[in-house]
């Protein structure tokens, strides 16, 4: 554990004064969170935007639509949107706004750390990120449009270029450079937050007394440290394929279009293991920040000490530990060894242990305590139960004999988007609602909160739970319409339902972000400690300073959620009260 | 607010429950020996997370309203390891006992190998559609090329005319199968990853070009079920469908004949 004295000399900065330091190359940690957060802001309202387009061509595929050329949407188009969708959505608002964003602005406050331990390597991980997401955007620019492969790029379709469809051209190159991008910046960033929670713990935050918050991005830095080195792997050799003529992904002997390819040797299903070995990391990358800061947020408004610490810790360890064993439970299908099948099910269903346990204790914590429903207490109520329904359905998709009729489905879609879309989401809506004031200094609208989470929580799962029904009979996934196959075309009053739940609940995210804005303005100014928790982040002003902590670094005496402590006076006590002062 | 919690995650886990309850979006009947297995399965996992699932979402509903701020102290406890113990066990025998009592259907699907009288049948997917080829009277597919494969040229497979073996090979874009007769299918793919996918036999299985993967299964049920693409191979991919038709052994076989390539 450092030092206090040291770290004060190492990290002792005056805040820069020009606006360009301060505000966009700044090397606090707190700007760079924020600026984190506000990429994946834009990059949410781009990727909410497809799925609006996407929405409407399900339901109403002859619609005349706006901002379309000729009004009418090709499945090359939809397409382009579902790629889209997916890749924005997964790099660039669920890694990077509950870790890069929140992670950055609270991680060092929570361990009572003046900034991250590499403040030059942050700024440019953002930065790095930043860029990436540019290439992204380029990609629906270019001749040929954005590509069609969907977020998963499989191989062949990836890797032969234009002749595989529209968008397989240069779209598809913009998109491999992009992740490429985003992967050098993950990487940066894991370092600095595995570095930063092992060396930049203040006096007495031991491993077991830090918050969950900071275990789990804990956790998260070292699966982005082990994942996206594979997936920048996958990306420099689909990239050679594509423009190199290397074959480490395609087969010989294709022919496509009357025409044959003249590469030999690459098999599409080496990429499908590289992609998934990162790929199914990534959905813990994206969901374990959102157990964090659930746990943190019913223990602060249960006013309950969070029910099995040390079981929550074990738990997301195990997750991230069996993380990296499941992946080939998305290759059930693929032709991959029938033996390996059953290992990676084993597997799957064992990860579904630690995800109880979880559950069970978040429930724990609820028990016998004093709830308060402020927004982010909501969200956090929310997110246990998505969680709960989006897990579920995991078990059926874990089997690799039911994978063989829900394999490639609307299942698979409704189940991930409940877990780590709409579960993660609501991580980050509590995670918005709880820090804004730390962040800001001014407290968020609560009636407009509400509301928000009120027509949020009904619509996602009035979206997403019908979806199940679809999967049911059979629908496959990235079907741009439901006329080329006869039993497809009793399903679409589902698609229409599902499509007018989209839209009401798209609409409700401008209650979000008015609120969002009005607040950074209008909002009431927020005290230290507005919630009455007990972590480092509320013992400092709103905003905190420059250096946090003033160069008083605090010391730390019990673990993170001590409420409701019999022959206390207040309700809590501060992790940083002495044990003398805290009655 | 948080009765109306509670009742709002009673009514989103009541009205899901009632969707597969009273089956009102379902599978459609099965026609294949793994049929029966398999919705038996699926029936024994909806069991299982139902379960959980009602108790998980009603307690939590329950729990939101019942530990409403009432202006008291919470409870102060950190934790109970004995609870943690039997939800950690229980939960493990649970689910890895679901996961390996799938795993038989998985080992007749993949692990046992067809009967050694199966019908072969070649199925080849391609942007976008399904070729099917029958190996003809001498039982041999004929030998492929691919600066042959000429859909132009009515010859999409490239089957080479060189060949003998290839002389009464039948290609056709459905697949017909004798009734109660084994199939053994090759997957095979020209260009792109395509998914071979018929719901009634409750089986997938990917088509990948540069390898051979198998499927085999016994249709029950004379009729005709669609088969189409679950993988994404391009623009086209929602349009590309061909069609199983099952049909009785003398019905298949006057089929076969009609299509049979025409003697030279």
């Amino acid at each position: 554990m450092a030092q206090t004295g040291e770290v004060a000399i190492l990290h002792h900065h005056e805040a820069p004064k020009g606006f360009i330091r301060k505000y966009i190359f700044s090397l606090d940690h707190k700007v760079i969170g924020i600026q984190y957060y506000f990429l994946a802001l834009t990059a949410v309202l781009v990727g909410m935007t497809l799925s609006v387009f996407m929405r409407l061509r399900l339901a109403w595929p002859d619609a005349t639509l706006p901002l379309i050329e000729g009004g009418k949407m090709t499945p090359e188009q939809y397409l382009a949107l579902l790629t889209m969708h997916g890749t924005i959505m997964v790099f660039f608002v669920l890694t990077t706004a509950p870790q890069g964003g929140f992670g950055n602005y609270v991680l060092p406050i929570q361990i009572g750390a003046a900034d991250m331990a590499f403040p030059l390597l942050n700024m440019l991980s953002f930065w790095v990120t930043f860029l990436g997401f540019l290439v992204m955007i380029a990609a629906f620019l270019v001749t040929g449009g954005a590509p069609i492969a969907g977020w998963t790029g499989y191989p062949p379709l990836s890797a032969v270029g234009e002749i595989a469809g529209p968008g397989q051209g240069l779209g598809q190159t913009l998109w491999i450079v992009s992740l490429a991008i985003f992967c050098a910046g993950a990487l940066l960033g894991a370092l600095n937050f595995i570095a930063t929670t092992l060396d930049l713990r203040t006096k007495g935050m031991s491993l077991m007394r830090m918050p969950l918050t900071v275990w789990s991005w804990f956790i998260t830095a070292i699966l982005g440290l082990l994942a996206f080195g594979v997936l920048l792997a996958a990306g420099v050799l689909l990239l050679m394929d594509r423009i190199a003529g290397t074959s480490f992904f395609i087969p010989a002997g294709l022919v496509i279009s009357e025409q044959i390819i003249s590469h030999k040797g690459g098999s599409p299903l080496l990429w499908q293991h590289l992609f998934w070995f990162f790929g199914h990391p990534e959905v813990y990358i994206a969901i374990l920040p959102g157990m964090g800061v659930t746990s943190q947020i019913l223990s602060t408004f249960a006013r309950k000490p969070i029910f099995g610490y040390k079981a929550m810790v074990y738990a997301m360890l195990a997750i991230g530990l069996l993380g990296f064993a499941v992946w080939g439970h998305h290759m059930f299908i693929s032709g991959m060894s029938p033996y390996s099948a059953i290992a990676f099910s084993v597997m799957t269903l064992a990860i579904g242990v630690p995800s109880a346990i979880k559950t069970f204790n978040w429930l724990g914590t609820l028990w016998g305590g004093q709830i308060r429903f402020t927004t982010p207490m909501l969200y956090a109520i929310g997110f246990v139960s998505l969680f709960v329904s989006g897990g579920l359905s995991g078990l059926f998709l874990g089997q690799p004999s039911l994978d063989l009729y829900f394999h490639d489905t609307y299942f698979v879609v409704a189940h991930f988007h409940m877990i780590m879309g709409v579960a993660a989401i609501f991580g980050i809506f509590a995670a918005t609602y709880y820090w804004f004031p730390k962040m800001f200094g001014r407290m968020m609208h609560e009636g407009l909160g509400k509301l928000h989470f009120w027509i949020t929580f009904i619509g996602v799962n009035a979206i997403f739970m019908p979806m199940h029904y679809l999967g049911m009979v059979g629908h496959p996934r990235r079907y741009a319409d439901t006329t080329g196959v006869e039993y497809l075309g009793s399903l679409n009053s589902l698609h229409v339902f599902m499509s007018i739940a989209a839209f009401i609940t798209i609409a409700a995210q401008f209650i979000f972000l008015f609120n969002l804005f009005w607040s950074l303005f209008r909002g009431q100014k927020a005290p230290e400690n507005p919630w009455e928790a007990t972590t480092l982040e509320w013992t400092v002003p709103s905003p905190p300073p420059h250096d946090n902590f003033g160069g008083n670094y605090p010391e730390v005496y019990r673990g993170a959620y001590e409420y409701s402590k019999p022959g206390v006076t207040k309700d809590y006590v501060m992790q940083t009260t002495p044990d003398a002062a805290a009655h | 607010m948080a009765f109306l919690l509670g009742l709002v995650i009673a009514i989103i886990t009541l009205a899901t429950m009632y969707g597969f309850a009273f089956k009102v979006w379902w599978f459609p009947a099965f026609i294949s020996e793994y049929g029966a297995a398999y919705d038996h399965q699926f029936q024994i996992t909806l069991i299982v997370c139902g379960i959980v699932f009602f108790l998980a979402q009603l307690g939590l509903a329950y729990a939101v309203w019942r530990y409403r701020d009432r202006g008291g102290r919470g409870s102060y406890s950190h934790g109970n390891n004995v609870m943690e113990a039997t939800w950690t066990i229980a939960t493990a025998i649970v689910f890895l006992g679901v996961a390996l009592m799938g795993q038989k259907i998985w080992a007749r699907v993949h692990l046992d190998a067809a009967p050694a009288n199966a019908l072969q049948v070649e199925v080849t997917g391609q942007q976008f559609a399904w070729n099917v080829r029958y190996p003809g009277p001498d039982g041999k597919f004929g030998r492929t090329k691919p600066e042959l494969m000429k859909e132009s040229l009515g010859n999409p497979l490239g089957v080479d005319p060189d060949d003998p073996a290839s002389k009464d090979d039948v290609v056709m874009p459905v697949m017909a199968v004798p009734v109660n007769r084994p199939v053994e299918v090759l997957l095979r793919s020209k260009d792109v990853i395509h998914s071979f996918y018929v719901r009634e036999l409750r089986l997938k299985q990917d088509a990948v070009p540069g390898m051979e993967n198998r499927l085999h299964f016994t249709a029950s049920q004379t009729g005709r079920f669609e088969i189409p693409c679950a993988e994404l191979c391009g623009l086209g991919h929602h349009q590309m469908r061909s069609f199983l038709l099952v049909m009785s052994e003398e019905d298949y076989a006057n089929w076969l004949k009609e299509n049979a390539p025409q003697a030279q």
